[in-house]
Formats: structure tokens, C-alpha cells, sequence
């Protein structure tokens, strides 16, 4: 039987497409779509150049560090101390920087190497020590990582008695911070190519194709000869140097290293994860969708505080948004069977 | 979809079924027409079943034929997507296992729904505890457990941790908590896998017991000769269809087999020819602590099939396993080709050209989210066909993954679709293409056919052929008698830890495995120790 389609049979045609797409890319663009286009409508600020720009310099930090939360996530692990991390790697980096310049005030961009390096030796020696402790000691992630988390804190603040470090010289802050390379400010440019890097080592390489597979199922993975061991604890080392990658930049950025700077950058890299469809419990997740699940979030704040959406109640909005985000994944999963 | 049931609302038991009227000439439990999919795999399509008072009725079928998902839906444990249940002639409609036991209707499942770290009677008496006020009668759930627990003639200590028990010992727990509220209609599901053969025999008289009180038992096994020790009827069923109803005085074993593979028993099994060559692969004194496993020897040689027969829990699958570098071994030796391998690690083995065919896909072998192509390609990623400088190199590794994919006949074949949701036969391919990516000469199969419907068997059998025409070695560790004893052209036969028999061509029998299985001495056995 072949009847033109009624105005009745429309909306249901309709409404099955719109869950054939749902299925098929998730919640995340609808709720980034809604979002702009609410944000568009109720505010004009939102849309104009400076504030477009303003939301991609806000969400670089967000999506290096998710990028790397993602790479334990996938593994089946988790990262408590990303933001820990961030605010370790910088006072260690600030503090390389200005003891070179202590010792030799002329030699700023040895100074400023000293300072990268340090900076991301330091989120390395943690990752290190997560992956250590997660791989070859058996110890939960989530508890190992907690203990990091906790413990950096207190190593940070000891380093600095407490106090924030400043007087970092221009040089540092106008190379990583906010100076323009090809147009676009540093930390901008330096999530690009992270981007990119990231995106060819999960999709590309063995490596990545073992991190999925020691997330998804550890046993088989050992059983076809692949080391869990080395990659849980590769994952953890990935995971620090972004975070100290992160750390840096945000130094160069605010000109102060303070050891709690990164905390709350921990659980909005878990969000975006999580509103980006990667799997807690492991072998399941998009670096592309990740990528959104951070922007998502930082225009989620971004707007809710140029239409002076109240702090508490943003947090209420963020809470809720992740609820929902999670529901919508269950229940894709269950369609998509 | 899957709206199609009827709720029969008014039919729930608000008021106790005790009370029912049974309709004459109606069974004690039918059901009609039950239909029930999971995704894509039908496992139940119009099934039809009637147990009567008094009966004990087996449901024959091999893994996968929806004997499980037939007895979880009159458990109350599923809901079919459409079908009707009857008990008495009146329907019901059982949304839980809880509402199922109101209607008299108990499982003892092959899984244990115990709570390790409670008491015997604690888990006898879970949900069910009797109540003075808000609290717990301590005095009461006492004694009802030791009257179920001299009901059933168990002995057991009702204060003993669950966790502290033997297998055995916990089945008895789980059957007194199905006794406890003395069921019209009892599920007993494989209930001697665990059991040896003087529980086996308690347990006998128990069932015995109960049918003579008018208690209908629904009796799921696998084990042919149980069915006319245990059974008055045997229903067989095949790939989620009903196929007979038989009484057991009246039908052969061959024709049981016939019935539940739908095919005769010569055209399951291929013939292989034996043209032994070389030791590919050898096992000396080789001993696993774990699971006490002693001084096994065997050897596999290229172009012959090696069978490893035993119970469950034999110890027969901890030869491969330890070989493989599975388990941790004790004492031994285990040498491939000309090489010793001193510690076997998956990773060695892999490179010495042994793949091990795991027989949990699920929790070892698969990656069920992930697609098929990463999962047939997964061992061999490393390599330099698939794979320069970390970079993987996409074309080969697609086109390896569909060349194997075809070669297994998984079907229909979607690269990337999630392993998981194919069917057991489809899964058990892909996990057996995994195991062809990398250039291997000796296969070590467990369980080749584990939850598989027949065709897939066969095709199964037909690939192990066609390995051992190329000249390969294949050991095959299987608990499923008929499988070992025709495709073996040497087989082993394992009981508690030891290798106690060693067969070869012609003296392959399924009596002389038995006796090795269960340790009679008979003159045919000691003959050929």
C-alpha cells in the first residue's frame, strides 16, 4: 500500500528521524546547537567576535586536560589529579624560572625552557607515579589518583610556603600566554596541534588502537599478547604531561603560580568526558566529542554568565546538564541494540 | 516492537493462586507460543511446553537452543515478548522471580543467587525472614531452616559463611532456599555439573522425593545418561524452537542426539585424516598449583587432532592454560617445536606460532564493544603487515580482517559492527579468525563450541579440519563428550589433576572415556594404562 504521506503520519516520520540522528551522533550536538542558539537569541554579545574569542582562549585549558583524562578514561582508569597536576607543574615551572633568571638575569629564553621543561617533567614524574601505581601495584584508580591529588596539593604548597609565585618576566608570558602566533594566541594554537596529536594516536596508531583495547576488555587484550601493564601505565603518562602542558600555559597566562590553580579543571575534564559519550567503564570514546564535551561546557558558562545566570545557579545548570547527558546515553545505547 | 504481550491485570495474584481451581484436564504448567528476542537473536520463537504434576521433565538442547531463556521466563526472571503461561489453565503473567514464587514457582539457577559473605541461614531465609515487629526472629529462622535442612536430608551448618563452602554445598543451600516454600513447580538447571557421584545420587532421591509429593520439575542437563536415570519426559529443543516432547522409556540416545542437532550423528563430524608429523607441541610432568593439577603429559603433533576429555573442573582446561601461559605453572616443562619455553606468556606463545581459543569469549576473548575488524586484527596490530613505526596501517588491516571474516564464514559480515552484538556462533568466528591473524601452527581450542547453534558447529568442525589438512597441530579441550571422541585422532582423558587414559584412532570409546571420567577399574582400562 502506497499512500502520500498525511500531515498526521508527518510528525511521526519526523520525530523517528530526529531519533535515527540522536542514535546515531548522540545528545552532545543537539545540546550544543540548543545552547548556541539560545545564547544567540537572549544575548547578541554572545555571537560577536570578541567573545567567540573568548570562549576558544577559555577552553583550550578544559580540552587539554579532558583530552588526557580521556586517554585514562579509555583505559578503564580515571585521574583525580589532572587539576592537582596543573597546579603542581606550574609553581615547578614558575619556580625553574625564576631561579635561572636568579642565576643569570640576561639568559630569559633559557630561563623559559627550563621553565617548560620543568613544568611538564613534573606532570610526567606524576603520571609515573599514577601509572605505577595503577599498573604494577594493582591500586584502584580512583584511589591511587586520589592520593596524588591530595598529596600534590600539599607538595605545591610546601615549594611555594604557601604563597603564590610571581614576577615572571614578559618574555614567558608574552610567548605562551598572550602573544599572537599565525593570528591566534598561544595556548590556542598549542590545543590544535595537541588536537591532532591526540586524535592520530587514538585513531591511528597501535598504541591508541591498545589503549581501547585494554579498556574494553584487559583479558583479551593480554590474551593477544599485548602488555596491559605498559599501557595503563603509558595512559597515566599521557594524562600528566597534558595536564602539565595545561599547567604551564595557565602560568603564562594569569602570571601567578598558585598551587591550587587547576582544582576545578579535574572534574569538568571528567564532565566533558562523560557529556562527550566516553565510557567510564572503559574502551568506549570520540577525542572529537571530547573536544565538544569541553567547548559545550565552556559555552555553557560562558553564556550563563553574559545573560548574569547567579554562580550557584550555573552550577545547579552544569549538575543537571550532566544528569541528562547520561540518561541520553543510556538510553541511545539501548536503541542502538 | 515489543508491545505485543497482553497484560492480563486481573489475573495477577492479589488473591493467593493457592486458592485456584485447577481447570480439569489442564497440566500443571503451560506455556504457549512464547517468543522472546534479545536484539537480533531470536531465542525463544513459538515455544510450547506442559509439565504435570508428579513429572519430571528434562529440556534437552544444546548451548544456546533457549533451554535457559525458557526456564528464566517461567521463573518470572524474563519477560517473553509475546506467548502466553498458564498454570492450572488459569494465565498468569510474572513480571518477577518474586511473583513467580507466588505461584509456587522456584529456580535453582546454575548460577547462585547467594550472598557470600551471609550465613547458610541468613541466605536461606533472604527476603523471606521471619519478623517479630521491626526486627529480625532470630529464634524462628532457627528452626524453619533446620526443618528445610532435614526436609531435603542436607547436612550443613546453617552458621557457616556461604563463601566458606564447597560448590556442592552451596547448590544445597540454593536448593534448600528453593524448597523453603515448598514449590508446585521446581527449576532445577544443570544441577550435577558441580556435584560428585555420591551427591549426585543424594540429589536423586531428593528429586525422586519431591515428584512422588506432586511437585512438577522442570530438569535441565546435558548429560545424557542422567535424562534416563532422572526423567519420565524429555522435551529437546533447537535453536529457540520446540523440536519433540518424547517419553524417556521410549527413546534411544541416538535419536536424543539426532533430535537436538537436527541432523544425523555422522554428518556433525568431518572426517579428518590423521597424517602425523612432527611434535609441534609438547607438555611434560607439567603440574599447576592453583587447581591441582599433577604431572600432565601430552604431545600434538602437525596434521592430527589431540582431544583432552574430562568433567568440569577436571583440570583438563588448565593444561592449555597453563601452556599458553595462563596460569602459573608449578612444575613442568612445555616445549614447542625445539624450543623450551621456560615462562609462557600469551605474548611468547603468540610468537612461537600457538594460539589459544579461549572458551569465556565474553571475559577474555572478545571485545564486544569494540568493531570486528579491531577485534580480528588485535593480536596481529603489531606486526609488520599491519602496522609501521606505530602507525597502523588501514588498508591491510581491512582487508586482513575481511579475508579472514569471509574465510570464517561469519555472517553476515559487518566490520564495523560491535562484536557483541553478533550471535554465539558469529562470536566464536570472529574469536577464531583473531586466533588465524597471526602465522600459527599449533591450535589450542577450549570449548571450540560453547553457546553455539548447530550450523555454526559445523562449520566450526569443517575449519578444525581444514587447519589439520594444512598441516597444523590442534589440541582441542572440550567438556562436550561427542565432539572429543569424533574429532580426536588421540585423546586424553583427564580426571581430578591426572591424565589417566591416553587413547588412540580405533580405541576411542565413549565407554572407555566414561570410565576414565569416573575412575571404575575395568579390566579394558588397566589393559591400556
Amino acid at each position: 500500500m502506497s499512500t502520500p504521506l498525511s500531515p498526521a503520519s508527518r510528525a511521526p516520520a519526523a520525530a523517528f528521524s530526529a531519533k535515527l540522528w540522536f542514535v546515531k551522533l548522540g545528545i552532545l550536538p543537539f545540546l550544543l546547537a540548543a545552547s548556541i542558539l539560545y545564547f544567540a537569541g537572549s544575548e547578541p554579545r554572545f555571537l560577536s567576535g570578541d567573545n567567540l574569542f573568548n570562549v576558544a582562549r577559555q577552553s583550550t585549558f578544559l580540552i587539554i586536560v579532558a583530552m588526557g583524562q580521556m586517554i585514562v578514561i579509555v583505559t578503564a582508569g580515571l585521574d583525580l589529579s589532572a587539576g592537582s597536576i596543573i597546579g603542581f607543574s606550574g609553581v615547578v615551572a614558575a619556580l625553574a624560572l625564576n631561579h635561572v633568571l636568579g642565576v643569570s638575569p640576561e639568559s630569559v629564553w633559557l630561563a623559559i625552557a627550563a621553565a617548560v621543561g620543568a613544568g611538564l617533567c613534573a606532570g610526567l614524574l606524576v603520571g609515573a607515579i599514577n601509572g605505577f601505581g595503577v599498573s604494577v601495584l594493582g591500586v584502584p584508580p580512583f584511589m591511587m589518583t586520589l592520593g596524588t591529588m591530595t598529596s600534590l596539593v600539599g607538595v605545591a604548597l610546601s615549594l611555594t610556603n604557601g604563597l603564590p609565585v610571581t614576577g615572571m618576566p614578559d618574555e614567558f608570558m608574552r610567548l605562551l600566554g598572550y602573544g599572537r602566533v599565525l593570528g591566534m594566541t598561544p595556548p590556542i594554537l598549542v590545543t590544535i596541534v595537541l588536537f591532532a596529536l591526540v586524535f592520530v594516536l587514538l585513531n591511528r596508531t597501535t598504541t591508541g588502537r591498545y589503549f581501547y583495547a585494554v579498556g574494553s576488555n584487559a583479558r583479551a587484550a593480554q590474551l593477544s599478547g599485548i602488555s596491559t601493564r605498559k599501557h595503563v601505565f603509558m595512559a597515566y603518562l599521557f594524562a600528566g604531561l597534558l595536564a602539565a602542558v595545561a599547567g604551564v600555559l595557565f602560568v603564562a597566562r594569569t602570571g601567578s603560580a598558585e598551587a591550587m590553580n587547576g582544582q576545578p579543571y579535574t572534574l569538568q575534564a571528567i564532565a566533558a568526558c562523560v557529556i562527550g559519550g566516553v565510557s567510564l567503564f572503559g574502551g568506549m570514546g570520540r577525542v572529537r566529542d571530547v573536544l565538544l564535551g569541553a567547548l559545550f561546557i565552556t559555552i555553557l558558562t560562558n553564556g550563563m554568565n553574559l545573560i548574569r545566570v547567579e554562580s550557584y545557579v550555573q552550577q545547579i545548570v552544569l549538575g543537571l546538564v550532566l544528569i541528562v547527558s547520561l540518561v541520553a546515553d543510556q538510553l541511545r545505547l539501548k536503541w542502538l541494540a | 516492537m515489543d508491545a505485543t504481550y497482553v497484560i492480563h491485570d486481573n489475573l495477577r495474584p492479589p488473591t493467593a493462586p493457592q486458592e485456584w481451581r485447577p481447570v480439569p484436564g489442564e497440566p500443571l504448567l503451560r506455556a504457549r507460543h512464547i517468543c522472546k528476542r534479545f536484539g537480533n537473536v531470536h531465542a525463544l520463537s513459538d515455544m510450547g511446553f506442559e509439565l504435570h504434576q508428579g513429572e519430571v521433565h528434562v529440556l534437552f538442547g544444546e548451548n544456546g537452543a533457549g533451554k535457559s531463556t525458557l526456564i528464566s521466563t517461567i521463573a518470572g526472571a524474563l519477560q517473553p515478548d509475546s506467548g502466553e503461561l498458564c498454570m492450572h489453565g488459569h494465565p498468569m503473567h510474572l513480571r518477577n522471580v518474586h511473583e513467580a514464587r507466588q505461584f509456587g514457582i522456584a529456580a535453582m539457577f546454575q548460577e547462585f543467587s547467594l550472598a557470600p559473605h551471609l550465613t547458610v541461614e541468613e541466605n536461606i531465609m533472604l527476603g523471606a525472614e521471619p519478623r517479630k515487629g521491626w526486627f529480625i526472629d532470630g529464634k524462628a529462622r532457627r528452626e524453619r531452616v533446620a526443618d528445610v535442612l532435614e526436609r531435603c536430608g542436607f547436612s550443613i551448618d546453617p552458621q557457616a559463611m556461604v563463601a566458606s563452602l564447597s560448590r556442592a554445598h552451596q547448590q544445597m543451600v540454593e536448593m534448600a532456599k528453593a524448597l523453603l516454600t515448598e514449590p508446585r513447580v521446581l527449576i532445577l538447571d544443570e544441577p550435577t555439573a558441580s556435584l560428585s557421584e555420591k551427591e549426585t545420587l543424594a540429589l536423586f532421591d531428593l528429586v525422586h522425593k519431591l515428584r512422588d509429593q506432586g511437585v512438577g520439575i522442570i530438569y535441565i542437563t546435558h548429560r545424557i545418561k542422567e535424562i534416563e536415570t532422572i526423567g519420565d519426559t524429555v522435551t529437546v529443543l533447537r535453536d529457540g524452537k520446540y523440536i519433540a516432547t518424547v517419553p524417556v522409556r521410549e527413546v534411544t540416545h541416538e535419536r536424543l542426539v539426532e533430535l537436538m542437532t537436527g541432523r544425523s550423528f555422522q554428518d556433525l563430524y568431518p572426517v579428518i585424516e590423521h597424517r602425523a608429523g612432527a611434535p609441534l607441541l609438547r607438555i611434560d610432568g607439567l603440574s599447576v598449583r592453583r587447581v591441582c593439577l599433577e604431572g600432565a603429559s601430552i604431545e600434538v603433533r602437525a596434521g592430527e587432532v589431540v582431544g583432552l576429555a574430562g568433567l568440569v573442573g577436571c583440570g583438563k582446561s588448565e593444561i592449555g592454560r597453563a601452556a599458553f601461559g595462563l596460569e602459573e605453572i608449578a612444575a613442568g616443562t612445555v616445549r614447542v617445536k625445539d624450543t623450551t619455553i621456560h615462562k609462557p606468556t600469551p605474548a611468547g606463545m603468540l610468537a612461537q606460532g600457538v594460539s589459544y581459543i579461549t572458551s569465556d569469549r565474553r571475559n577474555e576473548g572478545l571485545m564486544m564493544l569494540r568493531s570486528t575488524q579491531e577485534n580480528i586484527t588485535l593480536s596481529a596490530l603489531g606486526s609488520s603487515a599491519l602496522s609501521r613505526l606505530g602507525l597502523v596501517r588501514r588498508q591491510p588491516e581491512r582487508a586482513m580482517a575481511q579475508q579472514l571474516g569471509t574465510r570464517l564464514r561469519v555472517h553476515p559480515l559487518d566490520q564495523d559492527k560491535p562484536v557483541g552484538k553478533y550471535s554465539g556462533g558469529n562470536q566464536q568466528k570472529v574469536l577464531i579468525s583473531k586466533s588465524l591473524a597471526r602465522p600459527a601452527n599449533v591450535f589450542i581450542f577450549d570449548e571450540p563450541t560453547v553457546g553455539i547453534d548447530v550450523s555454526a558447529r559445523v562449520e566450526v568442525y569443517a575449519f578444525i579440519k581444514e587447519l589439520v589438512d594444512a598441516g597444523n597441530a590442534v589440541l582441542v579441550i572440550s567438556s562436550d563428550l561427542p565432539e572429543v571422541l569424533n574429532l580426536s585422532h588421540r585423546l586424553y582423558v583427564v580426571r581430578d589433576g591426572r591424565i589417566v587414559d591416553h587413547m588412540v584412532g580405533e580405541e576411542i570409546s565413549e565407554s572407555r572415556a566414561l570410565q576414565g571420567f569416573f575412575g571404575d577399574s575395568t579390566p579394558s582400562h588397566q589393559d591400556h594404562l
